[in-house]
């Protein structure tokens, strides 16, 4: 992969960077902060988490609605004996925040770091703030990969001292438009000097085997560690809203029918004939088929030339990611020791 | 040109309060062609207030001029009277013009009637969009000739985002993505080779970011012994 400047051949030697370097198959996750200053909430689900990805993501105030910090949450995930990515956007900080930011991040064991552009404000609940966006995240991918190779700010200053060496991450949005432009986009994105990709969600396996296939033609594979995201489907009607209001995600009919099928033993009732006790059963059957989806879909992408891992995206619903690391064969996670490089 | 629309009546009314003079001053640059404060927006802007005051029991003196370019002092001096007279002067001009009469006649006291909005064009009959941030270091020159600064949701300089779909960008379907604008354009002139560089983060000193900004003309000072 990129150039390494480190004494032991990793370029941050964080367990992400050693489980991808080592030829696993890795699996990331993912733990959404609470809207509040609770630190027990990320204790519980950093716990769920722990024995079943390499590294998991925090989001940084994810929708443009505040939580508790990535950084802040990140630590507690340290702390927990996990090892956080930690998310930052260009929305809320120029280039000041974001690096200052980052130097405290390395000094508190955050070694991962996803680079993201950011939901925009007008999605979140303060939708009257001012957004920053003074730099975009191919600029951010470029400003931390010279922190760590060049020893450089953004301005082109020395450091003094200690440089924050991360694995950096960026996102690829494989199905957004415009398509054509997309492998290029991440092309840019490697140029920049990411490390790993995590894509958007991926339910349309041909359809990405297909833009993996440009993005093996770019020789972009051998150059970058690619990550596909995939979530489990809570229900039906979360399958059709992704379809249908949101921008860069597919999903083919054939799955929105498996979850429907999961729920027709229910499907002759009106909706108050509903008891609470069918809904539960409904909703536990909508689960499980859910799970069993995600386990498929990370089968499959496990085939496609180039996926070097998955990243699971089960926010709010972090029980889910034990029994679909376990479907998918993919317990117990490989330790690769910092030795080994 | 410089986009505006006026602002709602009730407004209005609030910021003339309880002058009695009042002095409707209208603009016949931008503000003419987009139809929001030119002769016949200050005339009709004028009889409403009017009317408003009378059925509010007191009916206000309102008089209404407009100035070929509110924007520049010289254009203001003929209505140095006019100005002098009234109780408050409602400019219809855009925030250049409010400012310039304020500076132009500093006793006095002069309110906006209209939201000055954005620089950009009419795109059909009534409808306006914007086109340009003025950020002042131009990059219109790297995309083709679209303005990601002006027409991209995040002012991206290595876009597309992810939320970019069928054309439209997702903060609102009516939003044209800025960057699909881009990369269709600089297909079609087989150009596509200018985005695969990546762009660096912008000097955002000559936007607003660097304070407010003047441009000072050496050749075109008048110099101190010419103007002796």
């Amino acid at each position: 992969m990129s150039a390494t400047s480190s004494d032991n051949g990793y370029l941050s030697g964080s367990n992400l960077e050693r489980v991808l370097k080592a030829g696993h198959f890795a699996v990331t996750g993912e733990l959404g902060p609470p809207q509040s200053a609770d630190g027990e909430v990320i204790r519980a689900k950093a716990k769920l988490l722990k024995d079943y990805c390499d590294a998991v993501n925090i989001t940084d105030n994810q929708t443009a609605i505040v939580r508790m910090s990535s950084i802040g949450a990140g630590t507690i995930v340290v702390q927990e004996g996990m090892e956080p990515v930690i998310q930052m956007t260009c929305r809320d900080r120029n280039r000041l925040a974001i690096q200052s930011d980052l130097l405290g991040a390395y000094a508190l064991g955050m070694r991962n770091l996803l680079c993201l552009t950011g939901d925009h404000q007008n999605f979140g609940n303060h939708p009257t703030a001012k957004n920053v966006f003074d730099i975009d995240s191919l600029q951010l991918v470029q400003i931390v990969s010279n922190m760590r190779d060049e020893g450089v700010f953004q301005c082109g200053d020395a450091f003094a001292g200690q440089e924050p060496r991360f694995f950096v991450g960026a996102a690829a949005a494989p199905f957004a438009d415009p398509k054509g432009f997309r492998p290029y986009r991440l092309a840019k994105k490697v140029k920049a000097g990411a490390n790993f990709i995590q894509t958007q969600l991926v339910y349309d396996v041909e359809a990405f085997a297909k833009y993996m296939e440009k993005v093996r033609e770019l020789g972009l594979h051998e150059q970058v560690y690619i990550l596909a995201g995939v979530g489990p489907i809570k229900s039906p009607g979360m399958a059709r809203y992704m379809k249908n209001n949101v921008p860069g995600i597919l999903v083919p009919d054939e799955l929105i029918e498996r979850m429907t099928e999961a729920g027709a033993p229910w499907k002759d009732k009106k909706k108050d004939e509903l008891t609470k006790e069918d809904k539960q059963a409904r909703s536990k059957a909508w689960q499980e088929e859910g799970i069993q989806i995600c386990v498929e879909l990370i089968q499959q992408l496990k085939k496609i030339e180039g996926v070097a891992g998955v990243h699971i995206m089960a926010i709010e619903w972090e029980e889910a990611v034990k029994p679909i690391v376990e479907g998918a064969g993919l317990h117990p996670r490989p330790a690769v020791e910092a030795a080994a490089a | 040109m410089i986009v505006a629309e006026q602002k709602p009546l009730d407004e209005i009314k609030s910021l003339v309060g309880d002058a009695e003079k009042v002095l409707v001053v209208g603009c016949g640059t931008c503000v003419t062609v987009c139809f929001a404060g030119g002769e016949r927006e200050a005339a009709i802007t004028a009889a409403s207030l009017r009317m408003a005051s009378k059925l509010g029991g007191k009916e206000k003196e309102v008089t209404h001029l407009t100035v070929q370019r509110q924007c520049e002092w010289e254009y203001l001096d003929p209505i140095a009277e006019q100005v002098g007279e009234a109780d408050v002067v409602l400019s219809l001009g855009c925030g250049v013009g409010v400012q310039a009469i304020v500076e132009h006649f500093p006793d006095a006291w002069v309110v906006p009637g209209l939201n000055t909005s954005f620089l950009g064009l009419p795109t059909e009959q009534g409808v306006w969009a914007e086109r340009c941030a003025a950020c002042g270091d131009c990059l219109l020159g790297l995309t083709g000739g679209i303005c990601p600064i002006a027409r991209c949701s995040k002012s991206l300089l290595n876009g597309p985002c992810g939320g970019s779909e069928d054309g439209h960008c997702e903060i609102d379907p009516e939003v044209p993505c800025a960057w699909q604008l881009i990369y269709d354009r600089l297909k079609a002139k087989d150009k596509l080779d200018v985005l695969s560089e990546l762009q660096p983060p912008k000097n955002w000193q000559t936007s607003r970011d660097g304070g407010p900004r003047k441009i000072v003309r050496e050749d075109l000072l008048l110099r101190a012994e010419e103007e002796a």
